[in-house]
């Protein structure tokens, strides 16, 4: 074995990956804005993506609420600014934990589907099938779950940031006293629009790096049912990797400007 | 030579996945309202070359004629055309499980755009029955078909806009002979309805004598015969012979590595 055919295999692998995938992207994205556009199909992604992720969503942002004003409340008693509580309450979820809590939660649900129910076409002849009648399977399949994503992630998110901060809301009230009116006042007060903006954008890449991730490795997959688990394990891994890694990425941005 | 028309002409068919060597400078040509049957061992790239014909696949080199026009590395546009012309059984059926049987009939058709809807579904069912399919089936799932009941819809989804070529891909492979009797009748029948020029492929010797009237052998990336099916018993080849015999002793060697 030569240590630097090795280095320089492994290169070239990571290199041909980054084109694939870049390729892949660029097909998607066009397919995305060129007719013909299968309406019913994108309606039912939506429904998928958006409304049925609703409930899961839901609970991870109450939960995350209310465990963030406990947290807070007991580090901030120790230096007697317990009145932060309900800023670092609706700062941490709208520009932070909505948007990545949700990704993730998103990415588990849909992107691992999308891989699968692609991949499985592709290993029993159905995206085959498809590209010998007419239909390119970038349209059919690809373009509606993209743009479904992209249009209905941001939702998920403002949804996700009104029942984090009525997480955080209800345990400051009902198990740690804080007044309503006071708490409501002092959440308004520190929201920013661009904190709420900067975590919808957030959002939209990452259901764009979610839908890529699962049709990208549903797609190229290979060889039966394992080729199938494969893909799908892939496409969530990959896909919350990318999500962590740009969500620095932006938030360096969003400092930046 | 044949002096009739050639509906496919393939010359000279390369094709290589790494060092795998598939098909090595292939030749065949399939006259008009000929239904060709190509025989060949596990492996040996019937399918792949059914890729090639359909543009699933490129070949490395070689050129590949339907209707007396080029297909191999035209754009998508020129390749739909003729595929329009072109019905397929997969070897796994390829029905779409996120629709409904019918729909999965009704898809080639709906292509067009002066197909509408319901006139789409009027015709989907027609090509069921014409397969011996019941109208209650027409609202199942492909998931909830058996094997048999998969081929057939595949089928009537083949021959759903009445096109020129058919191709197929193992039709009776992992049927019961009942059942692969009918599937090959049930060809045969269509194909003649049609007049449609076919291609079918297979391992299925009794299969291939019903449906085909010439039959091909390929091995090493060639054919290395061709005749009438009468012809198959007397062919004076051996690999030929090893195979309708299904003898493990001869000149066809198979990659099989013990454990
Ligand atoms: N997409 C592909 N990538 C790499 N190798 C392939 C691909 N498709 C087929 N092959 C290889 O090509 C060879 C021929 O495969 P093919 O599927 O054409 O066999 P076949 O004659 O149809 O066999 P069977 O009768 O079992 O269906 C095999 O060695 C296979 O491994
Ligand atoms: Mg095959």
């Amino acid at each position: 074995m030569n240590p630097f055919a090795s280095i320089g295999r492994t290169v070239i692998a990571f290199a041909n990956h980054i084109g694939r995938i870049t390729i892949f992207t660029s097909r998607s994205l066009y397919h995305c804005f060129t007719p013909p556009f299968y309406w019913h199909l994108l309606i039912r992604q939506i429904i998928e993506i958006g409304f049925y992720s609703l409930p899961v969503v839901g609970m991870t942002a109450i939960f995350t609420g209310m465990v963030l004003a406990l947290q807070s409340y007991t580090g901030f008693a120790r230096f007697n600014a317990e009145g932060a509580v309900a800023g670092v309450v609706v700062l941490s979820i709208t520009r932070e934990l909505a948007p990545v809590l949700a990704g993730l939660m998103v990415s588990g649900r849909i992107g691992a589907a999308m891989a699968a129910e692609i991949g499985t076409m592709s290993v029993t002849e159905q995206l085959d099938a498809l590209k010998t009648l007419s239909t390119d399977p970038f349209k059919y399949l690809i373009a509606p779950r993209i743009i479904a994503g992209i249009l209905m992630l941001p939702i998920l998110v403002l949804v996700a940031d009104i029942v984090g901060v009525f997480g955080g809301y209800l345990i400051s009230i009902y198990k740690l006293g804080f007044n309503s009116t006071i708490y409501l006042e002092r959440t308004w007060e520190i929201l920013e629009p661009i904190d709420v903006i900067s975590g919808l954008v957030k959002a939209s890449v990452f259901r764009l790096i979610i839908s890529l991730m699962g049709c990208f490795h549903g797609y190229h997959s290979r060889g039966g049912a394992q080729g199938v688990g494969a893909a799908t394990t892939n496409a969530v891994v990959s896909a919350s990797v990318l999500i962590l890694a740009f969500n620095y990425v932006i938030t360096e941005l969003y400092f930046a400007i | 030579m044949s002096l009739g028309f050639s509906k496919i002409s393939i010359k000279n068919i390369h094709k290589a996945f790494g060092n795998n060597i598939v098909l090595d400078g292939l030749n065949l040509e399939i006259q008009k309202g000929q239904s060709m049957v190509i025989i060949g061992a596990s492996g040996t790239g019937k399918s792949v070359l059914l890729k090639n014909i359909i543009g699933l696949l490129k070949p490395d080199q070689g050129s590949i004629k339907v209707n007396g026009e080029e297909t191999v590395g035209v754009g998508w546009n020129r390749k739909q055309k003729f595929l329009k012309k072109v019905g397929i059984l997969f070897q796994n059926a390829g029905l779409f499980d996120s629709l409904t049987v019918w729909e999965n009939v009704a898809f080639p058709l709906m292509q067009d755009k002066s197909f509408d809807r319901k006139r789409a579904q009027k015709k989907a069912f027609e090509k069921l029955s014409e397969v011996g399919l019941a109208s209650d089936t027409a609202n199942l799932m492909p998931a909830e078909l058996s094997g048999g009941m998969k081929k057939r819809v595949g089928l009537a989804r083949a021959i759903a806009t009445d096109p020129e070529i058919i191709l197929f891909d193992e039709p009776t492979t992992g049927l019961d002979p009942i059942m692969g009797e009918i599937i090959n009748e049930l060809i045969v029948e269509k194909v003649q309805q049609l007049g449609a020029t076919t291609l079918s492929i297979t391992h299925d010797i009794s299969s291939a004598k019903k449906i085909g009237n010439k039959i091909a052998m390929i091995y090493g990336g060639k054919i290395i015969w061709i005749g009438e099916v009468s012809e198959l018993n007397s062919s004076g080849n051996k690999y030929v012979d090893q195979f309708i015999q299904g003898s493990a002793e001869g000149p066809i060697q198979m990659d099989f590595k013990p454990c």
